[in-house]
């Protein structure tokens, strides 16, 4: 038998807020079949959920790849949009660039990288101005610490 | 352990092993096998929707026989709000109504829509001292409550610890009747909820938030129906016995729980695949900005109960009409009445989706899943007796069901199997070749 590693991809969909969360919610589906604690998965979710909505917004979409091991969870939501040019700006709580049409669809609050490290263990992001940016995040199964 | 009791079960003379109640089931708790539907007692959240959907009556909610009243010195009738909304309300009011149970044999009649009162003052007192957690979710629907434990279990802290109507009803009923009856000994009184809903004696045998509950026994409204409509045609006086304004009875419509709750962020829904939408969207933390959410798993809230007599329309009909005719509230809630509202105990996550404890071996359970999943066909016909391709091959991996209960992986078999037949009578021993 293969080593124990659960691997999915999803594709996200380029500004489409109604599908938006399907990847998450399926990863969600599948942590569950693992029993994976509720808090763990809850964490996952809305981590990957903000990254995903980001994606949408920011970049016409992208892919997301999921790999489950038992020790953690680390999801890589990649795009090919503009880029991120300051990178620190963006983590600050309530900076955007998304449009008033976002906005007025209740998105662009400018919360989603910060909300994106409050619930993961780990973050990377990898972004180049002009060519994508690609956002590594990690949850542990056994969170130590807080 | 004793087995874990629930209410919705299979008259199995009645069901003819069709695949109508797998396809409702929002928790995936029915198969059919051996030409009958089998519901996974673990997984049933009570919730009625095999009850409404089946064509041939076959799933029924258990509640208990009238006769369980004679096991009682004293009994006590307590109508759920639904129950006045059966009737004309233009030709029997609520007093009529009331006053017919006592004709039927109840000594006394407390008002569900009373403790529903309670129920309102005690939540939004908690409201207000525990803002930590929003929104809240309403714990008076047991389907809804049951639904959280074995889908949703990381809002289990979020669901509201007030204990429901029913079992506030019940314990404030019994010492109202004690205090008015000196004497009389608390255990010599039964009090008899009378339901619209599916899941409630569920509630009464099995609760969640208390130990042990203060209903005796619950009796469906259908039973109910045609003894309290042939006693209010009798001439009698109604008697004065009415103690809830609007705010308690029109609990028995989804959002008149929550239209009680001081807050103007509040949000309802109703019917159980709606809950879950909105549940699958609490779980992701959306809706934080939300006070508190009243869930119902019928469509329309307890006029909607598989139990009831009227259609759930009519009935929001009648009560409409009640809105302008009753005052808001008649009593203020006294302290007495809250005591003992809050929960006892707590409901726990009921686990029953985990493929395996050990996770490397869930892991591989459900990479197997996904290889099997791949060779079904993906048209969730059903006719393998489980819901869906995707349920089929969990149970398969759980070993409750193999490959060829599918009837297109089966007819791919037999086809292979009549090619190599055909192939295989093609062929001539080398003695018999060229002789005629």
């Amino acid at each position: 038998m293969s080593e124990a590693i659960v691997k999915l991809h999803y594709d996200i969909d380029a500004e489409d807020f109604t599908t938006a969360g399907e990847a998450s919610s399926g990863v969600k589906k599948t942590l569950t079949r693992l029993g994976v604690n509720h808090e763990v998965i809850k964490r996952v979710a809305i981590a990957m959920y903000e990254a995903e909505i980001n994606a949408v917004i920011h970049a016409n979409g992208g892919t997301a790849d999921v790999e489950i091991t038992p020790e953690r969870v680390t999801v890589i939501i990649a795009d090919n949009g503009p880029g991120i040019p300051d990178l620190d700006q963006a983590m600050t709580p309530g900076w955007s660039t998304a449009t008033n049409l976002v906005r007025e669809m209740g998105f662009g609050a400018g919360m989603g990288l910060p909300n994106m490290k409050r619930y993961t263990d780990e973050m990377y992001v990898d972004s180049k101005v002009g060519v994508g940016t690609k956002v590594t995040l990690i949850v542990n199964m056994n969170r130590q610490g807080a | 352990m004793a087995e874990y009791f629930h209410s919705v079960t299979l008259e199995e003379s009645l069901c003819m092993g069709c695949t109508n109640c797998i396809k409702k089931c929002p928790t995936d708790a029915i198969r059919v096998q051996s030409g009958k539907a089998r519901i996974m007692n673990e997984r049933c959240i009570d919730c009625g929707e095999c009850v409404r959907t089946c064509p041939y009556k076959a799933k029924v909610a258990q509640t208990d026989p009238l006769e369980l009243m004679a096991d009682y010195k004293y009994t006590i009738a307590l109508p759920a709000p639904t129950l006045y909304v059966q009737y004309d309300v233009g030709k029997f009011d609520r007093a009529r109504i009331m006053t017919a149970l006592k004709k039927i044999g109840f000594d006394y009649v407390y008002e569900v829509a009373r403790g529903a009162e309670i129920v309102t003052e005690a939540s939004n007192r908690y409201l207000a001292e525990h803002r930590e957690i929003r929104p809240m979710i309403s714990s008076a629907c047991p389907a809804i409550v049951r639904l959280i434990q074995v889908r949703f279990p990381s809002l289990l802290p979020q669901i509201m610890p007030v204990k429901s109507p029913m079992e506030v009803a019940a314990s404030n009923a019994r010492r109202e009747f004690c205090e008015k009856n000196p004497g009389v000994s608390p255990e010599d009184v039964g009090v008899f909820f009378i339901s619209p809903c599916a899941a409630k004696l569920t509630s009464v045998r099995n609760p969640i938030e208390v130990e042990k509950s203060s209903v005796n026994g619950v009796f469906s409204i259908k039973s109910v129906f045609f003894k309290l409509l042939k006693q209010m045609g009798k001439p009698f006086e109604s008697e004065n016995i009415t103690q809830s304004g609007f705010s308690g009875v029109r609990w028995h419509t989804i959002g008149g729980e929550a239209k009680g709750i001081r807050s103007d962020n509040i949000l309802y829904v109703d019917g159980i695949q709606n809950v879950i939408k909105i549940f699958e969207q609490l779980e992701d933390d959306k809706l934080s900005d939300v006070d508190f959410i009243e869930a119902a798993a019928c469509p329309g809230g307890c006029l909607g109960g598989p139990l009831t007599v009227e259609n759930l329309y009519v009935a929001r009909a009648r009560s409409f009409r009640l809105k302008s005719s009753l005052p808001k509230m008649i009593k203020e809630v006294q302290e007495i009445e809250l005591d003992n509202s809050s929960f006892d105990k707590y409901p726990e996550h009921l686990d029953v989706t985990t493929l395996d404890s050990d996770i490397s071996k869930a892991m591989q359970k459900l990479q197997l899943m996904d290889e099997i999943y791949a060779q079904l066909p993906a048209l969730d016909c059903g006719a393998c007796g489980a819901p869906s391709c995707r349920a089929l091959s969990e149970d398969i991996v759980r070993g409750t069901a193999k490959i060829t209960d599918c009837v297109f992986v089966l007819k791919e078999r037999v086809r292979s199997l009549a090619k190599e037949m055909m192939e295989l009578e093609d062929l001539i021993p080398p003695t018999m070749e060229n002789r005629k």
